[in-house]
């Protein structure tokens, strides 16, 4: 997939959650999105985001706009090095959780993007890799 | 990476660049491909002319096709595919354009060639571009042909299903035709963008003239109607048919927090009761 | 730190979010709000969201928090004005807000507080302006 243009941002704080948030909001409209789909890949954002922060201890977010013939599409790379997560089925589960939310941060992401993967390893870190075409 | 020895191609375009010139809208003329009918000859003159300067600029730079150089040539050739195609132009017509400009360099590339092998190595990369070039003609053409359909796709969903006002508050979308999941989902979209627009707080959703449903549109059919809720509007779905109960149940899926009713009117009545209307037959001598 | 602004209006507090809130200004807001209903005796609460582009799980769950916080400080709490793109993500993400009631505009909100209370005996006849609000057309 050729990959037009790249950022990448540190997820370290709540702020930066937003900060993430508004700039996956203005690469979803560069890329020509709708506005109900911008409102889906911008809300996975912030979930995957809060991810990171709360249960990964921090890391950084990578949004990448990919154009292929015929086609445009937003990909949002989370990556930290947190505990990771023993059980990736069990996490993708509405209403699972080991934290203070309802459970439904990677479900409801995985709902609201074409494509979502996790990678992780217990002790290193974990991996989730989001695209959403047009 | 700056080409050590200057190829043949790039010494043609500089010095023969005249004579290629007129070689190549002669050849354009006695081909067809200038098509006299739909474009002056002061223009092909312009456009050849222009594709020229462009090429030897874009031979010179290299042949790494991502420099700005080529950038131009591929910018120059979209422009001139989508101004003619609005000129009557057939993508096959522009092709040609570009690749009657092989015959042309033909004879001065293996004037300047000199041996035979240099020569064959010379024609087959001209040629290989021409073609690349020709071709990058075509799928713009095609580009531009997929944008029509999909805006005239867009259109026909609009027209096919509009949403209408009954009464005051009051906003039905009469769905007709068979429902792919696309199609609703673009249809609910708008139904609750009108809701915001005109401030209705009931909408019926009328499924009178659909056949079937399946397990996804009633998703997007529950979906909508929670949605609405959030907003602060209801939903009503009426017109459900047999069958298409029968489909519901099968399926599983669960209407028990959405109201239903059997016909548009029911569904109409319910409504003016909701936005605290009354319906009464007026005495005989209110009568008109 | 930065705060959201809630009003008093008679016996309702309106607050209007108008900001793309952080998770620590979401939380601030659940506090400040319980804390005013408790200090105001007021018996509705109005969350006009807008002019929220985006409400994830974390702002949702915000929401049906407060909607229960003052029911059981009794007061009722009306959402208004979420924009449909916002809406249909919710509903995908899984949060469809049971229990939160909800209008189009922070007006249809009020009209909605004060027939809830009134059917619970706890307001007076709403107020002639909101009759004529009520009323359909006259034909």
């Amino acid at each position: 997939m050729p990959v037009q243009r790249t950022d990448a941002l540190a997820v370290r704080s709540a702020s930066d959650v937003v900060a993430v948030r508004q700039l996956v909001r203005t690469r979803a409209q560069e890329a020509g999105f709708n506005l109900v789909d911008q409102t889906r890949i911008v809300t996975a954002a912030s979930e995957l985001a809060r991810n990171t922060l709360d249960y990964g201890g921090g890391g950084r977010a990578t949004i990448e706009l990919l154009t292929e013939p015929g086609r445009t599409g937003l990909r949002m790379l989370f990556e930290d090095e947190g505990p990771g997560i023993p059980d990736i089925e069990l996490a993708l589960r509405d209403g699972y959780t080991t934290g203070h939310g309802l459970g439904l941060g990677l479900g409801g992401a995985r709902r609201l993007m074409n494509d979502l993967r996790i990678e992780s390893r217990p002790g290193k870190g974990t991996r989730v890799d989001a695209v959403r075409w047009r | 990476m700056p080409p050590s020895q200057p190829s043949v191609l790039a010494t043609v375009l500089d010095q023969d660049r005249g004579d290629v010139l007129k070689a190549w809208i002669q050849d354009q003329m006695a081909g067809g491909a200038a098509r006299p009918d739909l474009m002056q000859p002061s223009e092909l003159q312009d456009q050849s002319s222009q594709f020229l300067d462009l090429l030897a600029a874009a031979v010179n730079a290299g042949s790494a096709r991502d420099g700005a150089a080529w950038h131009a040539v591929r910018q120059f050739l979209a422009g001139i595919s989508s101004s003619r195609a609005a000129q009557g132009f057939t993508p096959v017509d522009t092709a040609t354009f570009v690749l009657s400009l092989k015959q042309a360099l033909l004879g001065r590339l293996q004037q300047r060639s000199g041996d035979a092998t240099r020569f064959a190595a010379e024609l087959w990369s001209m040629t290989t571009l021409i073609d690349e070039l020709a071709l990058y003609t075509t799928s713009v053409a095609l580009e531009a042909r997929e944008r029509i359909i999909a805006r005239q796709q867009e259109e026909m969903l609009e027209l096919s299903t509009p949403v209408v006002k009954l009464w005051d508050g009051i906003l039905a979308l009469p769905m007709i035709g068979t429902l792919d999941s696309a199609r609703t989902q673009v249809v609910m979209e708008s139904l609750l963008q009108r809701i915001v627009q005109t401030g209705a707080e009931v909408a019926i959703i009328d499924i009178t003239g659909v056949p079937t449903v399946d397990t996804l549109v009633a998703q997007h059919l529950i979906k909508t109607v929670t949605a609405a809720r959030l907003m602060g509007a209801e939903c009503i779905i009426s017109g459900i048919r047999p069958q298409i109960a029968a489909t519901i149940v099968h399926l599983g899926v669960d209407l028990t927090n959405v109201d239903t009713k059997a016909t548009l009117a029911d569904a109409f009545r319910l409504a003016l009761r909701r936005t605290g209307h009354a319906l009464g037959r007026a005495t005989g001598s209110e009568r008109a | 730190m930065e705060r959201i602004p809630i009003l008093k209006m008679g016996r309702f507090l309106l607050v209007t979010i108008q900001v793309d809130m952080h998770d620590r200004l979401a939380l601030a807001l659940q506090d400040d709000l319980t804390a005013r209903i408790t200090e105001t005796g007021a018996r509705g609460v109005l969350i006009d969201i807008s002019a929220l582009e985006m409400v994830d799980s974390f702002i949702g769950r915000m929401i049906a928090n407060i909607a229960a916080m003052a029911r059981i400080l009794d007061a009722q709490t009306v959402v208004t004005g979420m924009q449909p793109a916002v809406a249909i993500t919710l509903v995908e993400l899984g949060l469809d807000l049971p229990g939160v009631r909800t209008a189009l505009t922070v007006e249809r909100g009020m009209l909605l507080l004060r027939a809830v209370l009134h059917a619970a005996g706890e307001l007076d006849q709403p107020s002639a302006a909101d009759e004529g609000l009520d009323a359909g057309p006259a034909d």
